[in-house]
């Protein structure tokens, strides 16, 4: 008897993987990858009637064309990268800190302060360890406040580091305008531009470095990377974190003090941040405006969850990115286009590296599937 | 002509990945019959019966109702066949009476008359004898009449043909046998029931025929009154097992630990445990009886320092030198500080016990990660421990590295337990310790624990399953509404005894 076809079956069934192997899960994130460059290319090759070889040459040219270029991608990648590392530990105890924007840029402003208030007067070294200490000990500050409320009141974490960003954006306007350098200019224009005072790519390690001022970003973020993982990994700190991230129930269970737990591992990714802030201060910009996070804070979530928190995939992700970024503004400006192609550019990378991640945890079956007689 | 049944399975499989769990699965249903659904854990029990109610579709194979072949793609489509399923977890609004409860998600018409709801509903309780109050609020019901506004709802969709997963297992005794005399006369109705279950005398009191499950494969279907306990077991296991639990008598009992007066409440305000005081003594089991939520989790916590208590409330750990410590009003880490040698394995076992997303090894890290002076953790020590427990215990694991959420449940036990006994503790405490586990690996746990007892150790058990309870503890202390109803000698003591001490209480409130 075959009564087959009057059962009916579901088109589409998702099914749960069961374990991936690396190479597998490699492999669909590679393919992710080339599909959204595929993508990239052919909007942007509808959008500027260019052949799609020039369109990629440009990106290529874009983020490394020249050696400034270079700098600018080496430069941005270990910045987002930094990000993404600063925000790790929080996330790894799922804390859902979305407010590594507001913590780098109270950094920035404390290091701005020290570089306006100190610069002519503190020896170098002095200066570079109260720009690094005052950057730090502010984005401590802005990540510990919601530590405490969430470990005391159990507050949401999210919208209150959410609110958080929006305070230090007032905050920077606020000194914007307090040290504008010229009245009614509304910005603060270059800080020490004249002593270069603080700038960290000129002053005392320039001797070491020479020209290649990017090897000092590289050098600093390699070190992070190294300190974090171990500290992830192997230190007692760390391992109360992800106990703490995996089961708060567990973590009371065999002793640990949850909230002393959360307020320690946001005051750490705070002060990172915070640090990351007078990296981008002192060692690029030499100012301080409300696009001086310039949305790392939000695109690093992206990329330490996007990376399982693991440095180098977060190294690649950042790296990948950057460079899309860099290759569109290029194109932006051969083409006439305006800057939003950039958003486009990022935004279809991401999302077709969030959809390898599903697909990496689950499978699709059509119809009937295996075994089928 | 062929016969047709009320429910008929053909060549049903259904995969999770790699794992099989249902293979080429055949059995048929008579309608007016009582069928006990009998396996392990894991066997797939669940599984096949989730396919008849809709919550997976099956991979391969068909499902025949009435004859006519069926597609149950969700549990509506599974109402609209006439099936209805009482799961373990009750999935009812608490601020909603039993009577809403019941029509909640019923779309039939625009308008609601809660009249003739009313009426429909009322003539179905008379039919069957159900004890139930339909316009009581479900916060306000125990769990027995839970489950009875669930298993109304069934009815009163039309279902023909009912499934409970484990209804007992929250249950009394008195309980059952009320839940019994409705299957009873449910059956004399013309409706099909099966009723999955771990409990053989459960099978031989209600049951007309037995299926078998072992490791996803259908064994076979029998006639209850062919079978006995022990052929039952024999077909779930695949192999002779001994069901009997040794106990030996208790020697060099010393008091361990006392509790005077302790109340506690939770965070609500709610009292949870209410002037609680006993002593827990070395060498012997103390049971914990209890209906479930009658202050049992509450009372192994209190101990361990997790629940706080009231301030008159005293908990003493009797030190080997006899000095009584005063232990309540510390936390975990400071009475582990204090030399306290207290192990607990909690029933929520993934989701306190143990990271469902870390490996043996560190889990086996959670008790032991401070050892050390540096700022690092130990990591040899909790490898070495996971090898041991592994072999020890034999848990079957990919290795000591893969996620422990991806173990079998008995394996999860297996890790848990090992790793609290790691130690010798002097006080062992365990909530539901075999919940969920298969035979053999529950046999192996009450070793265990027998084995703790003989070393000096005061192991408290808290369990659900009375005959367990009375075969392996040496005293039973009752819990009923967060005070002790009764201390009772397990030796000379019946099931009926303890099941009267559960809802002591409840009946006291209600002739007051």
């Amino acid at each position: 008897m075959n009564t087959k076809d009057q059962v009916k079956v579901p088109f589409v069934r998702i099914v749960k993987r069961d374990d991936i192997s690396i190479r597998k899960s490699f492999l669909i994130y590679f393919v992710a990858i080339i599909a959204s460059l595929v993508l990239c290319g052919i909007i942007l090759f509808v959008l500027t009637g260019s052949s799609p070889g020039n369109v990629y040459m440009t990106i290529v040219r874009g983020a490394f064309g020249s050696q400034r270029k270079i700098w600018v991608t080496v430069r941005e990648t270990t910045l987002l990268l930094g990000v993404a590392l600063a925000l790790t530990p929080a996330y790894k105890m799922k804390f859902w800190n979305i407010g590594g924007e507001g913590q780098i840029l109270v950094g920035g402003i404390a290091t701005a302060a020290v570089m306006i208030y100190c610069g002519n007067i503190m020896p170098t070294w002095l200066l570079f360890v109260s720009m690094i200490a005052a950057s730090s000990l502010a984005g401590l500050i802005w990540g510990i406040i919601p530590a405490i409320f969430k470990a005391k009141w159990k507050t949401n974490e999210t919208l209150f580091t959410l609110m958080l960003n929006y305070i230090a954006i007032q905050l920077t306007s606020f000194f914007t305008i307090f040290w504008e350098s010229v009245k009614g200019s509304g910005s603060i224009g270059i800080i020490n531009s004249k002593t270069k005072a603080g700038w960290l790519s000129t002053s005392f390690m320039s001797g070491i470095i020479g020209n290649y001022n990017f090897v000092l970003n590289v050098m600093i973020i390699f070190i992070l990377s190294i300190l974090m993982f171990i500290y992830l990994k192997y230190t007692k700190h760390g391992f109360e974190l992800s106990v703490v991230g995996e089961s708060e129930n567990t973590a009371e269970y065999v002793g640990i003090n949850v909230k002393k737990v959360i307020i320690r591992t946001m005051a750490l990714s705070g002060a990172l941040c915070g640090f990351i802030g007078f990296l981008i201060v002192s060692g690029s910009s030499h100012t301080i405006s409300i696009s001086t996070a310039a949305n790392r804070g939000f695109t690093a979530i992206i990329v330490a969850w996007l990376a399982k928190f693991n440095p180098i995939f977060m190294f690649l992700i950042s790296l990948l990115l950057i460079f899309m970024q860099q290759g569109a503004s290029q194109i932006a400006s051969d083409y006439n286009l305006n800057e939003s192609a950039n958003d486009v550019i990022t935004g279809i990378i991401l999302f077709f590296t969030l959809a390898s991640g599903f697909f990496t945890n689950f499978r699709l079956i059509f119809g009937h599937s295996r075994k089928e007689e | 002509m062929e016969k047709t049944y009320a429910v008929e399975f053909k060549n049903i499989s259904k995969y999770f990945g790699s794992v099989v769990a249902n293979s080429k699965i055949n059995m048929t249903q008579d309608r007016g019959e009582i069928r006990a659904l009998l396996g392990e854990n894991g066997s797939g029990k669940t599984t096949l019966m989730n396919m008849l109610s809709g919550i997976y579709f099956p991979d391969e194979g068909e499902i025949f109702v009435d004859g006519k072949p069926a597609s149950i793609k969700s549990p509506s489509d599974a109402f609209n066949y006439g099936i209805g399923m009482i799961h373990q977890h009750f999935k009812l609004v608490d601020i909603f009476s039993a009577a809403e409860n019941i029509i909640l998600g019923n779309d039939n018409g625009k308008i609601l008359h809660m009249k003739s709801v009313i009426k429909k509903l009322d003539s179905i309780v008379q039919r069957y004898g159900f004890d139930i109050d339909l316009k009581k609020k479900t916060y306000d019901m125990s769990v027995s009449e839970k489950q009875t506004v669930e298993i109304i709802k069934a009815l009163y969709r039309g279902s023909n043909i009912l499934i409970l997963d484990e209804p007992t297992a929250v249950l009394t005794p008195q309980e059952t046998e009320k839940l019994f005399q409705v299957l009873r006369k449910m059956k004399e109705d013309n409706k099909s029931i099966i009723i999955i279950t771990h409990k053989f005398h459960e099978v031989f009191a209600i049951s007309d025929k037995v299926s078998v499950l072992r490791k996803g494969k259908y064994i076979d279907t029998v006639n209850t009154k062919d079978m006995d306990e022990m052929k039952l077991t024999e077909m779930m296991v695949g192999k002779k097992i001994e069901l009997n639990i040794n106990r030996p008598l208790p020697k060099n009992i010393r008091k361990r630990m006392e509790l005077l007066n302790v109340s506690a409440k939770d965070k609500y305000g709610v009292t949870v445990l209410d002037d609680v005081s006993f002593d827990i003594n070395s060498g012997e089991i103390l049971g914990i009886a209890g209906i479930a939520g009658s202050g049992q989790k509450e009372l192994l916590e209190a101990i361990t320092g997790l629940q706080a208590i009231d301030e008159n409330g005293v908990i003493n750990y009797i030190s080997d030198m006899g000095n009584a410590i005063r232990i309540n009003g510390k936390t975990t880490m400071e009475i582990k500080q204090l030399g306290v040698s207290l192990a607990f394995v909690p029933e929520d076992r993934l989701g306190m016990g143990l990271v469902g997303n870390m490996g043996m090894a560190d889990n086996m890290m959670l008790r032991s990660y401070q050892n050390g002076r540096t700022i690092f953790t130990d990591r040899k020590a909790p490898l070495m421990l996971a090898e041991k427990v592994k072999n020890d215990l034999e848990v079957v694991t990919p290795g000591i590295s893969s996620e422990v959420r991806k173990l079998s449940g008995g394996n999860v036990q297996k890790v848990l337990v090992g790793r609290e006994i790691a130690d010798n503790p002097n006080v062992l405490l365990t909530a539901y310790a075999v919940r969920g586990l298969d035979i053999n690996t529950s046999y192996l746990i009450y070793n265990l624990l027998t084995e703790q007892k003989q070393c000096g150790s005061a192991v408290v058990y808290v369990g659900e399953d009375l005959d367990v309870l009375i075969a392996l503890c040496d005293r039973i202390l009752v819990l009923c509404g967060g005070s002790i109803s009764g201390i009772l000698d397990a030796k000379n003591t019946t099931k009926e005894e303890v099941g009267l001490l559960m809802t002591k209480k409840r009946k006291e409130q209600k002739i007051s």
